[in-house]
């Protein structure tokens, strides 16, 4: 394990810069998302919660797929560049690293989504143990570790230092890259009491012990016709805030862009919540909000579980519980809906 | 683990050039696509009630069902009606003009399995006999394999009925293979069987020892379903295809699932008591 | 005040004045009322007004006013003018409505109590002036002034200009608040070139959730420009140019003259865009141009850009001013 000062985490950072892509949280205007480091980038890595998480790094919220060229009637495909050099990805915290698994799960199944694959075969996720949790925090509901990252590197905030620990080969590599400014640090004592307060302050968050009963693998018939929806989605305005800011939902539409000089196919996310999300031209099977609020929460808590071994694509992260411009959110749904037979 | 100087990993997402080589009007709404690779060869293999996605860039993209058979060695073919803004644009096209493709997507009936030896039933309406004429094909090209034929096939019109000039000329004079055809409505030069597939399937009184294969729009699925249960098949034997919005046909764009199954993937071809299983949302 | 409010709702769901009630419903913490329709009052008991009941449900009406029978709804003087303007725009139905007026000190915004500090929070309470924030990490104490709405800062007074009954107490009128145009002066202020930055920097953020859109009273088309597949900006764009330079200019430019400065959009925003100062620049400029005007103020008088009148400023004027 190694450990460095605050006051040297900038040299660290644009150290790493000065190698490769680093992206981060970065503070616009009282607003902290991740970003790509610049020399004068406001990095902000006390706060929590990023308004949008992580996953732009491995999947962006808008790409290029292909280009399309017609000259004489005769048509060229040029697939964009698949991203082909390492970079890093600062500052994550452990349940957006799940949330990373979670994502796995869909883009690296069979046809793998070749994209997504090169980034994370590039990526190196440096995860940080989450110093202050918050009361929207419910990660270990999902069996999260807040204490306990498990990305390539961890770290923790110890007072006026951050330990280190490599814990992938690409962690490794990555170590050797800064290693300069590393201090090796033997005793791990400090580590073991962050980790214990953490496990601490988690346990004692409202919503660290909420029932998924009524929820998961199978529960498709329990749960779909369920009355409670429509209360629970009256209020729904139909935006895209909580699919936007949540670490796990990855669904996406693939688009037209025409550039005046050919067409370029691209794919962005799409939210679940959005009126035509499902609307064909023959038609639109999801026409209410109700079923499609239902939609989310049923994927994340049922279909994805039936799909993936009981994996819930829930995290836990809470931005969703903080964000809903009405106070709508998935704690909500569990709580008045599970539990039941 | 990095692949680099490795194979090149396919990318699902990105389509192939396709060369239109053939445009047969079918009714006054439905042509069927001739489509093969610039070279000439076929775009790819496939098996019945497999789909692939044909993109116009800057128009769009959509999924249709495979219309030919995969026996045939030289090209698919996708038979559209014109019912939205891709579908509008393909009608537009002419002979040399080129797509993208992608696919195969999704399962298939089960021709090399469970539907092997079996009696088939197939119940069709309007264009949805495009997925069906597929598998009808392939039974017709591995004729030892299955027993006998049985094709209801209905339209709103007789001007509306999709291959009919196959279906007198090829369908109509096969080895054990019986082809009922039926209007909505009388008109005028039809002197064939006038009303809706489900009441004719019922006429016709099937008997059970058939496998189903249904396609068509999703009331006359209901109400044939239905009819062939008054009848005494049981679920298990009739298969039928779903059709949802669709973007990825690979079940990661999250958009056409009906509870946890992905059309695009784990259909299009179901069983009927599979659906049973699904909640009603489709 | 909080049960008289659920037993006059129950008294008119008894008399059959009303069939459903929307308001709000409690939230698991104290910090989370949702708004709430309760169909022939089932779960009123749940039912609660309190500081963070910040939405705006007039928007809420053009659902309740396709449904059988009255709906009871509960509006704060802000809320009301919105109403109104929905009327104005054949929106809703007033006949469908029955309103309760009910007062307000201003709205909590849990995000600025978070960035005033407080983490891990587990109760909230509210004194007159100050909030006692109770959280894992030890209690806070800050002013109530310092965790308002955007909104409430600029607040128009309390005046409700709609109801049918208002509830007892609210009938004093509140001062509006001073300065609500401060900021606008300061970006007036600015060149073009500070400006455009200003509005860059703050636009980029943009995820286009649409959560502005689609809470915004205003934006009440049954069928959204931006969603309309045919062109390249249904509602997902493959530029970040898009949400800064058209989105939301477009979006302000449709709703002016009819905005209410209900501040909506700046609330719902989850990048904390201060999107309602693109509509306050308008109402300015409208102000300045036609004479004071407040939309929602009235049900039936002509809005001043929907009405020609001899002495409209001329485009020239408009121009030179910029």
């Amino acid at each position: 394990m190694y450990k460095i000062s605050k006051s040297k985490m900038p040299e660290l950072l644009a150290l790493i810069a000065g190698k490769m892509d680093l992206f981060l949280p970065v503070d616009n205007n009282g607003t902290v998302n991740f970003g790509l480091w610049t020399e004068d980038a406001r990095v902000d890595l006390d706060t929590l919660k990023t308004v949008k998480s992580p996953k732009d790094a491995f999947f962006p919220q808008s790409e290029v797929l292909y280009s399309c060229y017609r000259k004489a009637k005769k048509t060229t495909i040029e697939p964009a560049a698949l991203k082909d050099a390492p970079f890093a990805v600062f500052g994550v915290r452990p349940c957006d690293v799940r949330a990373f698994e979670v994502l796995d799960k869909v883009f690296l199944s069979e046809p793998a989504d070749v994209y997504y694959a090169a980034r994370r075969e590039h990526g190196i996720v440096v995860s940080l143990a989450c110093h202050e949790p918050e009361e929207s925090c419910f990660c270990k509901v999902f069996g999260i570790d807040a204490a306990e990252p498990s990305a390539d590197v961890a770290m923790w905030q110890t007072g006026e230092e951050y330990c280190w620990e490599a814990k992938t080969e690409k962690g490794e590599n990555l170590t050797a890259l800064v290693v300069s400014l590393l201090e090796a640090c033997e005793d791990t004592q400090a580590v073991e009491e962050e980790k214990a307060k953490i496990r601490d302050l988690v346990d004692r968050m409202p919503n660290s012990h909420l029932s998924l009963e009524g929820w998961g693998q199978g529960k498709t018939k329990e749960r779909f016709d369920d009355p409670r929806w429509k209360e629970l989605s009256d209020a729904c305005l139909g935006c895209g805030t909580c699919t936007f800011s949540c670490p796990t939902c990855q669904c996406y539409d693939i688009k037209d862009f025409n550039t005046g000089n050919g067409v370029q196919r691209y794919r962005c996310w799409d939210s679940c919540m959005y009126s035509d999300f499902t609307m064909m031209a023959g038609g639109n099977n999801r026409t209410t909000q109700m079923q499609r609020f239902r939609q989310r929460f049923m994927h994340k808590l049922v279909y994805f579980p039936d799909n993936n071994d009981g994996m819930y694509s829930c995290v836990g992260c809470g931005r969703c519980v903080e964000k809903c411009p009405q106070s709508l959110n998935i704690v909500k749904v569990i709580k008045r809906m599970g539990g039941t037979k | 683990m990095c692949n680099c100087g490795s194979e090149e990993k396919k990318n699902a997402l990105l389509p192939q050039v396709g060369v239109i080589t053939d445009i047969r009007r079918e009714t006054p709404d439905v042509k069927t696509f001739r489509i093969v690779r610039p070279d000439g060869k076929k775009l790819f293999e496939h098996m019945p009630g497999q789909c692939a996605m044909l993109c116009v860039p800057g128009v769009g993209e959509a999924l249709f069902s495979i219309t030919s058979s995969p026996t045939n060695k030289e090209y698919q073919e996708f038979s559209i009606k014109e019912c939205g803004c891709v579908t509008n644009y393909l009608h537009n096209m002419e002979v040399g003009d080129e797509v993208m493709v992608r696919g195969p997507y999704g399962n298939h009936f089960p021709v090399e399995t469970v539907l092997k030896g079996q009696n088939l039933l197939f119940i069709a309406g309007g264009i949805g006999l495009a997925p069906l004429r597929s598998v009808i094909n392939y039974v017709l090209d591995n004729r030892d394999n299955y027993g006998t034929v049985d094709i209801v096939y209905g339209s709103r019109s007789a001007d509306d009925l999709v291959q009919l000039k196959e279906i007198q000329e090829v369908w109509m004079k096969a080895k054990d293979v019986n082809v009922y055809l039926t209007i909505d409505r009388e008109q005028e030069g039809w002197d064939g069987h006038v009303g809706f597939v489900p009441a004719y399937v019922k006429e016709l009184n099937m008997t059970t020892d058939k496998t189903a294969l249904i396609c068509g729009p999703p009331i006359m699925i209901k109400f044939v379903l239905q009819g062939l249960q008054e009848l005494g098949f049981d679920k298990t034997q009739v298969y039928t295809t779903l059709e949802l919005r669709m973007k990825c046909g690979i079940g990661k764009c999250g958009r056409c699932n009906i509870g946890s199954k992905y059309v695009c993937k784990d259909g299009p071809v179901f069983r009927c008591d599979e659906i049973d299983e699904l909640p009603n949302e489709y | 005040m909080q049960e008289q409010l659920i037993a006059r709702a129950k008294e008119l769901l008894a008399d059959g004045t009303v069939v459903r009630v929307l308001g709000w419903r409690k939230g698991d913490t104290d910090f989370s009322a949702e708004p709430a329709f309760f169909e022939n009052g089932n779960g009123l008991d749940e039912f609660t007004y309190d500081g963070f009941c910040g939405a705006n449900l007039s928007k809420y009406m053009i659902a309740a006013s396709k449904l059988e029978g009255k709906t009871l709804v509960f509006l704060k003087p802000c809320d009301t003018y919105s109403f109104n303007q929905l009327i104005k725009e054949h929106r809703i139905d007033r006949d469908k409505a029955y309103i309760i007026g009910v007062g307000c000190d201003g709205k909590l915004d849990i995000e600025k109590i978070r960035s005033a500090g407080c983490k891990g929070i587990t109760a909230v309470q509210e004194e007159a002036d100050t909030l006692t924030v109770e959280t894992v990490y030890g209690n806070k104490t800050i002013a109530r002034e310092d965790a308002v709405l955007e909104r409430c800062k600029a607040c128009k007074g309390g005046k409700h200009v709609a109801y049918d009954e208002l509830f007892e107490g609210c009938d004093e009128e509140k001062p509006a608040k001073e300065g609500r145009f401060e900021l606008v002066e300061k970006l007036e202020a600015m060149d073009p070139k500070e400006r455009f930055a200003f509005w860059q920097g703050e636009l980029s953020r943009c995820i286009r959730c649409n959560a502005c859109r689609n809470v915004c009273p205003a934006c009440s088309c049954i069928k959204c420009v931006f969603d309309n597949d045919r062109y390249d900006t249904a509602q997902k764009a493959n530029t970040t140019s898009f949400e800064e330079q058209m989105f939301h200019i477009i979006r302000a430019f449709h709703v002016a003259g009819r905005c209410t400065d209900c501040g909506e959009c700046s609330r719902v925003c989850p990048q904390h865009i201060p999107l309602h100062l693109l509509n306050r620049k308008f109402i300015k400029d409208i102000n300045e141009f036609y004479g004071e005007y407040q939309a929602g103020e009235d049900t039936d008088s002509r809005a001043p850009l929907t009405n020609f009148t001899t002495d409209d400023v001329e485009p020239g004027i408009v121009r030179e001013r910029g």
